[in-house]
């Protein structure tokens, strides 16, 4: 499904991303690791299309067709997702208006109608009961005065809304309580499916526990240094990074 | 690829008035020029009776005493108010029942506007008093609303139908020497709106005005006189576009409000006159005086989104008059390529317990520069006063300006004033964020600004809250920063 081929990406020619080979299939979910400032976040912004980083060398496919080209919105209406490590606040713009609005920008795109409301209705109902959110909480402004916790929550609402193709999830567990960590990850296993993938973005071994990954990479100074099956993030959890940056330099 | 911040600068320039057609209207118009004998012309056009006539030359005489105002943030190559036509009639003007009976051609114009009368009619109990280029040709649900003993006419009608009224109120809120374009309002006003709900009676829809200058270099000066009568209710709507024409078109209307004792008064106004091609040329100039008065326990209200002229010069005021009384002013204003805005509001409080909100909203876009001038004056004897300000300008590129002028003199001791200013950008983290979801760039700009917007947008009528969102949108396409 993704393709991701010596991928060099810069900012302000800083180099950040120093060849990344990633291949995720239909039904996979990948998680990626790698100590602070090693690339995961830009990693996913770049296959999201922001277009402060500059694409330097290598490639990026989605069911064989070069991204590279694509605004950040088509790529969203091909099916990728990001939920953001940081979500950004929106005043005066309540969730549902913002998801609504979402939605039916996908669904124009696809050159089908807006959904209609009732249908809309119904299924905000079904998610927000699944992530256990409030209902109150849907009338407020996008992520302004949201909890950490609140912000992670709602990232997972609305994918679960939008029922992506290809959802990257950027260090979603951290701020989650162990509870809500439990909910969000069930909402995220909901999504798993033989058409679907998921990248997972985290630092901690024990989101893992819930989502379980097929396989895991290490991230290290802009190149994926080391790839394993589940193991590897235990092995991780236990040892830290230093023997990988080790073997790495070696 | 997304839009880089060259592709959208283009883009912006592109944007032509949306709006920017002329309708071929016959109209009889007076020669252009300014002076004692077209005073009385337009009075007598108008069959006015003579203390009319004599109110307006006293008002001419003191306007050519008077100096334009230099005051405000703004500047533009001022009117040469010797080339401007004072009076333009549309020719056929028979009144209609129905609006079956419309020159077509007026209905096509509003059509064009995505305002089409038909739709208007469908809106639910609005009423709509059209005034095209200075004369009322059409208005409708005259009937139910006579039956409470409302009026609601054109003020020229007012002037031949209730001389009693006009000639008790008119000139009482704004006086005909208020200020330069006050007066000269009062000596050339050519029509306008005028409202009267009797003692106790609520009006049981929402009256509503479509404003729109038409001819060629002919200035549109329209008066308006809303008078809520004791304990009565009303709220009224005022909406208007314009076509583009090459030369500055001059805008100076008078709108005066009277609530008497525990009366309301709701005002609205979405406007979007031509702002002005790319360079800056050619846009409306609007220079407007509202000013409302609030007896004891009245209440006014002002809602306003602007996001048309090229220059804007407009402070819709409350004199709180009144014990208890209550003065409002929610504001929208935008501003983009080269309009300039200088906009803000006065709170007179003059009663014991008076209290005023203001809460402004200024979005700048392209190369604009948009102010926000307030007045909150609390008289000695006004114990317990109390005002709320806030004012907040979100900016988009690095080009434009917002400003804020608040003005504070509190005479009395017990007043309780409150300001608060933010000042914001549209992020490009929030820009991407939306694009993420799938929300383009100009459809991510209009949510941020809805949002940025929405404590001014709840405030107007269902209706008009639509219509001004999507003028917020159309404004804006566009720009970002
Ligand atoms: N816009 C930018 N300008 C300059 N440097 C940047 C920018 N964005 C990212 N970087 C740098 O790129 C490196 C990788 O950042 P990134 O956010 O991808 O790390 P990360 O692996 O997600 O880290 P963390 O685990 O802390 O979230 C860091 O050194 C960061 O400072
Ligand atoms: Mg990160």
């Amino acid at each position: 499904m993704l393709e991701i081929k010596n991928l060099h990406a810069s900012v302000e020619d800083k180099k950040i991303l120093k060849g990344i080979n990633l291949e995720v299939n239909a039904g996979e979910v990948h998680a990626i690791m790698g100590p602070n400032g090693s690339g995961k976040s830009t990693l996913a912004s770049v296959i999201a299309g922001k277009e402060e980083f500059d694409i330097k060398k290598g490639t990026i496919s989605l069911d064989g067709e070069d991204l590279e080209e694509l605004a950040p919105e088509e790529r969203a209406h091909k099916g990728i997702f990001l939920s953001f490590q940081y979500p950004v606040e929106i005043p005066g713009v309540t969730v549902t208006n913002f998801i609504k609005t979402a939605i039916n920008e996908s669904r124009k795109a696809r050159g089908l109608e807006d959904m209609p409301a009732n249908q809309m209705l119904k299924l905000i109902r079904e998610k927000s009961e699944l992530l256990e959110i409030d209902r109150k909480f849907l009338s407020r402004s996008l992520n302004e005065g949201f909890s950490g916790g609140e912000k992670k929550r709602n990232e997972i609402f609305q994918l679960a809304m939008m029922e992506p193709k290809l959802a990257i999830l950027d260090e979603t567990d951290s701020g989650l309580d162990i509870d809500a960590l439990r909910i969000v990850a069930n909402g995220v296993n909901k999504l798993r499916g033989k058409d679907n993938a998921i990248i997972v973005i985290t630092h901690y071994q024990r989101l893992l526990d819930y989502i379980v990954p097929d396989y895991v990479h290490v991230l290290h100074d802009g190149k994926i240094v080391k790839s394993g099956t589940k193991e590897l993030a235990l092995e991780l959890e236990e040892k830290g990074y230093d023997w990988i940056k080790q073997e790495a330099t070696v | 690829m997304a839009y880089t911040e060259e592709e959208l600068k283009k883009e912006l320039e592109t944007k032509e008035y949306e709006y920017g057609f002329y309708t071929d209207i016959e109209s009889d118009t007076l020669p252009k020029g300014l002076n004692e004998e077209i005073v009385i012309a337009i009075s007598k056009k108008k069959e006015e009776p003579d203390w009319m006539t004599q109110w307006r030359l006293e008002a001419f005489k003191a306007w050519k005493e008077m100096e334009e105002p230099e005051w405000a943030n703004v500047t533009y190559k001022k009117p040469d108010f010797q080339d401007i036509s004072y009076y333009s009639a549309p020719n056929k003007k028979p009144k209609y029942n129905s609006l079956d009976e419309v020159d077509p051609e007026l209905l096509d114009t509003f059509k064009k506007l995505g305002i089409s009368v038909d739709e208007q009619k469908k809106l639910a109990g609005v009423a709509v008093d059209i005034v095209m280029d200075s004369v009322s040709v059409a208005t409708t649900f005259k009937k139910t609303l006579a039956e409470k003993g409302i009026i609601f006419c054109s003020i020229s009608e007012a002037i031949q139908e209730h001389p009693e009224l006009v000639k008790k109120y008119i000139g009482t809120v704004v006086p005909k020497k208020d200020n330069f374009y006050a007066a000269l309002n009062s000596a050339v006003f050519s029509d306008g709106s005028f409202c009267y709900i009797p003692k106790g009676v609520r009006c049981p829809m929402e009256l509503s005005t479509y404003f729109r200058i038409n001819q060629a270099g002919t200035g549109q000066f329209e008066r308006t006189l809303v008078i809520a009568d004791e304990g009565s209710y009303v709220s009224y709507l005022e909406g208007c576009t314009a076509p583009s024409r090459d030369e500055n078109q001059l805008h100076a209307a008078v709108v005066e409000l009277i609530a008497m004792d525990d009366a309301e008064i709701k005002y609205s106004t979405v406007q979007n006159w031509f702002p002005g091609d790319k360079e800056g040329k050619g846009g409306v100039f609007n220079f407007v005086t509202k000013r409302g008065l609030c007896e004891k326990n009245a209440k006014i209200s002002w809602t306003q989104v602007e996001t048309g002229s090229a220059v804007t010069w407009k402070y819709p005021s409350c004199v709180l008059k009144g014990d208890n009384s209550i003065g409002e002013f929610y504001s929208i204003a935008v501003t983009n390529n080269f309009q300039q805005a200088d906009t803000g509001t006065k709170m007179i409080h003059l009663g014991k317990n008076t209290r005023s909100t203001i809460i402004s909203k200024g979005i700048s876009a392209g190369q604009s520069q948009n102010s926000y001038r307030g007045l909150v004056q609390v008289n000695s004897r006004a114990e317990n006063a109390r005002n709320f300000s806030q004012c907040d300008s979100l900016l988009m590129g690095n080009l434009c300006g917002a400003h804020t002028f608040p003005y504070i003199e509190a005479k009395n001791k017990t007043a309780q004033i409150e300001h608060e200013a933010t000042t914001s950008k549209i992020g490009e983290d929030q820009i991407f964020y939306c694009n993420q979801r799938g929300i383009d760039t100009e459809k991510a700009i209009a949510l941020i600004v809805n949002g940025f917007s929405k404590e001014v947008l709840n405030k107007l009528p269902m209706e008009f809250a639509v219509e001004a969102q999507k003028l917020l949108e159309i404004s804006l396409e566009g720009s970002v920063g």
